[in-house]
């Protein structure tokens, strides 16, 4: 699937550029993307090591064994495959607690880290497990309490009301996210698996 | 309010963590290291990962080839009230978080956020998540090379997304 996709977006975007001569745009852009995905790395890289290290702390003294215990029961209605209180539970309930306050640069690696938990319960390593992908569906249709980029552009545009769309995205989030599990969940019936 | 809310979470949640090893009586300071050591071996199989999807999604996105979709499709948009300007976004929203911010910062500009262009682009932002990045990350971090059914579900939920996004603006704001 990957294959397929990343091939389109490179064959077709070639091809559209050379046909409407835009071969100087389509060299820079190709350089481009080297610099653009390495500052990427840069801005994630240190804010991830630091939440890794303090999710260490809290992974080694028991803290997140203690709110996946807590979480695991509507948890576990979610991701079946989960065992109690498996670790896994609490860095998908933190990833999940960060996205809702708009806090994106910390959920990130809780999410990383609840995807490498999740790969020791996966029995073939190169193929996404049935919880991976439930977990992405919960993490894609983006649980957002508070869109604080949202907010602070349209503020900048001059909105005479910028929290106006909070209620708004909350419940089309709620639904979206509902709507996207109940098709994952058919989808790995389906499959049975 | 809420925005205050949401700015103690981090501190807090340090905090609780601190103070929570301390009682357990482990070796906090050495934990951290240990743990934020763990991000150099993620970053690394990350970004070969980062890079292929920007390298393929910044050529398809410079080809302006989406643009020559709208043009086709407008009409279509047309007929089932959904403003055209908003449609680019909704493409883009699924592929790549910055040129679907961009998209709306314009949109916000042109059409200023009070107009229901501009909620309903707010709207959709708000309530959907990258999907082709978030299967790249994650699965890439881990070497998952077979996704299976992942990159359906994710654009079927973004879809129902939006589509819940366009209700909602309608119920709320007309």
């Amino acid at each position: 699937m990957v294959n397929k996709i990343w091939g389109l977006f490179i064959i077709t975007g070639i091809i559209c550029c050379l046909l409407t001569g835009k071969v100087e745009i389509l060299n820079q852009e190709i350089l481009n993307s080297t610099k653009e995905s390495l500052d990427m790395i840069i801005k994630i890289f240190p804010v991830m090591a630091l939440w890794l290290g303090i999710m260490k702390i809290a992974s080694v003294s028991g803290l997140l064994k203690k709110i996946s215990t807590l979480l695991s029961k509507p948890l576990k209605k979610i991701f079946p495959d989960i065992p109690k209180s498996h670790e896994s539970l609490s860095y998908i309930a933190s990833n999940v607690v960060a996205n809702m306050f708009g806090l994106g640069n910390a959920a990130t690696p809780f999410g990383l880290k609840a995807m490498k938990s999740l790969q020791d319960l996966n029995e073939k390593k190169d193929t996404a497990s049935r919880s991976m992908i439930t977990f992405l569906v919960l993490n894609t249709s983006g649980v957002t309490i508070i869109p604080t980029t949202i907010i602070s552009l349209r503020m900048l545009y001059g909105s005479t009301n910028p929290t106006e769309i909070v209620l708004p995205c909350i419940i089309a989030t709620v639904f979206g996210t509902l709507g996207g599990l109940i098709i994952d969940w058919m989808i790995a019936r389906r499959r049975n698996d | 309010m809420i925005n205050f809310i949401s700015s103690l979470i981090i501190p807090i949640m340090v905090l609780v963590i601190i103070i929570y090893g301390l009682i357990k009586k482990i070796d906090i300071y050495d934990e951290f290291i240990n743990g934020a050591k763990e991000s150099f071996d993620i970053v690394l199989t990350m970004f070969p990962c980062l890079l292929a999807m920007i390298f393929g999604i910044n050529i398809f996105l410079k080809s302006n080839i989406l643009l020559y979709l709208f043009n086709i499709l407008e009409p279509l948009l047309n007929l089932i009230n959904i403003p055209f300007p908003v449609f680019p976004m909704m493409l883009m929203r699924p592929i790549s978080g910055s040129s679907s911010l961009a998209i709306l910062n314009n949109l916000l500009k042109t059409y200023g956020p009070d107009s229901l262009i501009g909620r309903l682009a707010s709207v959709i932002q708000g309530s959907t998540d990258t999907t082709l990045y978030v299967i790249t990350l994650y699965f890439g971090s881990i070497g998952i090379k077979k996704i299976r059914y992942a990159l359906k579900v994710g654009l079927l939920a973004d879809l129902i997304g939006i589509i819940a996004a366009i209700i909602t603006v309608n119920l709320f704001f007309t």
